[in-house]
């Protein structure tokens, strides 16, 4: 199926305002959710006939400075299809806030282990994922290493790491 | 962390770890175990020889791959793909340039001979990864002769590419529009010696490895992955076709010159006992062997009659001096050995350092079904089934 017939499937169903924009220049278009409708746009996307996104390739978190977003790359074993879904969040830098975004884990078990990375290195809450620890990271680590406005920590458990 | 809400989830698992009943017992697996395949410690909820819970702690080998190639430009990040799966160096970096290639619209104009010559130490690389997986699985169950076997094999690919780029396991060698060098003069001979001399091996590997009953009891039927639990989980490679699906990037995507090369996909069938049992998983890397055999002898004989090696070809002609993207992003996938290896690259405007490099490692989600496979297993079957899903730790923590 291509791009504009997967656009046209998701407005049939959840109507225009689903599809915030989209982006068609670079090599592999692009649909923007918004938050809220993200869970009940993946559950659509994985069981529809015609679509079973049932393969959740990879979820990346992206920090543009102003803003976040994540991004999600679906595939279809039996049609053989991909689509990428693009989530963006308020740019909240606080430590103590982190940006928030349900998880798709009841979705696809595949979330499970991206989420918890895109929590450890990017600090994006997962609200509702079962397990969220930091997966790569120790657990008593300081701050998000990826994203831009990120220092790096002169000490970890007094040994000096930098 | 200020904000409790975010410590929720460990402190969650802290306390489950200290209400197990009395019989429980709570044992560390690793990370200094052999059977682990490097630094993975497996938390194991044990009832005597009964595992009731796995749970994996990964990032002992944590390198901030993601984090490098944020500061370095495409050409100089080749290296640090080598370090992924560092046993399918070749494999990874040629997933990584062929995205940077695709970007810049450099992929079609790619000589057929580099393409060629890419495919064929590719799928030599696939070869001695998978010879890695089978003889480590067997010393895993207790077979030594088979390892000792393989990796007799694999250090006859490892010479053939130290030969070609320099370096024997991190190679380098594959670079954005090219390649560092040519294939040695020379090279295509010793590989269809070491060709001819490997084909015998493997019906001997066969022999003492895939019929012997011990290993069979030990892995058919255990460890059984189910297909549908298999795509949830996101697990890709050897391991979903293990599982019955006949999905292989090098055929679904048809990248570089795998359109024109004849090649079967196998998958597994439950031959010994159910469909994407460990001995199921085993076999189909075996079958892989053979058919990149095969691959390898039609690359051959293409680079040697219809893209001979000529005075003036020049496989760096095409790398670019600067890579100049215009802002975008692209997700780019491969067949690794150990299945889909995917980079998403978020480039910037008139820049050669991109704004974000995500690697996906078929490991990283391969692993993660660990926990849904080892419930309630005997320890020693856990051993078993870790063996069989074949991770690099150099791709899970990345």
């Amino acid at each position: 199926m291509t791009f504009e017939e997967i656009k046209l499937k998701l407005v049939s169903r959840f109507g225009d305002s689903v599809i915030l924009k989209e982006e068609v220049t670079g090599l592999q278009a692009a649909l923007f959710v918004h938050v809220e409708d993200l869970v009940p746009v993946c559950s659509f996307l994985r069981d529809t006939e015609g679509l079973y996104f049932d393969f959740l390739s990879n979820i990346t978190a992206v920090d543009y400075e102003d803003h976040f977003t994540i991004v999600y790359h679906l595939s279809s074993l039996p049609y053989q299809h991909t689509v990428v879904l693009k989530v963006e969040l308020e740019g909240n830098r606080s430590l103590d806030e982190l940006p928030e975004i349900p998880s798709v884990t009841s979705i696809w078990r595949t979330a499970d282990w991206h989420e918890r990375e895109a929590f450890d290195l990017m600090g994006i809450y997962f609200s509702g994922h079962p397990d969220l620890r930091r997966i790569l990271l120790p657990d008593d680590w300081e701050g998000y290493p990826l994203r831009k406005d990120y220092q790096e920590a002169e000490k970890y458990h007094g040994i000096n790491i930098n | 962390m200020a904000n409790p809400k975010y410590k929720e989830a460990l402190d969650r698992y802290e306390r489950h770890l200290t209400e197990i009943s009395t019989q429980e017992m709570v044992l560390n697996m690793g990370p200094q175990h052999p059977s682990t395949h490097g630094v993975l410690r497996l938390k194991l909820i044990t009832d005597g020889e009964i595992v009731k819970e796995v749970v994996p702690h990964l990032g002992y080998l944590h390198r901030c791959f993601d984090k490098h190639a944020e500061s370095l430009n495409y050409g100089k990040t080749i290296p640090f793909t080598d370090r992924l799966d560092y046993l399918a160096s070749m494999n990874n970096s040629h997933a990584f340039v062929m995205g940077v290639e695709r970007m810049l619209g450099l992929d079609s104009k790619i000589p057929k001979r580099i393409e060629y010559i890419r495919v064929l130490v590719c799928e030599l690389n696939r070869i001695a990864s998978h010879l890695i997986a089978i003889g480590t699985y067997g010393i895993d169950i207790g077979a030594t002769t088979p390892f000792l076997w393989c990796f007799r094999d694999r250090e006859h690919i490892m010479n053939m590419l130290e030969w070609a780029s320099g370096s024997r396991m991190l190679y380098n060698y594959i670079w954005v529009g090219g390649l560092f060098y040519d294939l040695p003069v020379g090279f295509e001979v010793r590989c269809a010696e070491f060709i001819n001399y490997f084909k015998p091996k493997l019906i001997e590997l066969d022999e003492i490895l895939t019929q012997n009953q011990i290993f069979i009891s030990r892995t058919a039927n255990i460890g059984i992955l189910p297909a549908d639990v298999a795509i949830n989980y996101g697990v890709s490679g050897p391991m979903l076709r293990a599982s019955g699906i006949k999905w292989d990037l090098r055929r679904i995507d048809g990248y570089s010159v795998y359109p024109e090369i004849d090649f079967e996909i196998p998958v597994g069938k439950g031959a010994m006992g159910s469909i994407g049992d460990c001995w199921d998983r085993y076999k189909v890397r075996v079958d892989e062997v053979h058919e990149s055999v095969r691959i390898v002898e039609q690359c051959l004989e293409r680079l040697q009659k219809d893209f001979k090696r000529t005075a003036d070809f020049d496989p760096r002609a095409l790398v670019p001096k600067k890579v100049n993207l215009k802002a975008q992003d692209y997700y780019v996938r491969a067949e690794n050995p150990k299945g889909e290896l995917g980079f998403y690259f978020v480039t910037k405007e008139k820049s050669d350092i991109p704004l974000r490099v995500k690697s996906r490692g078929p490991s990283f989600n391969n692993l993660s079904v660990i926990s849904e496979l080892g419930k309630g297993v005997l320890i020693a079957d856990l051993i078993a089934i870790l063996g069989s899903i074949d991770i690099v730790l150099g791709e899970v923590d990345r």
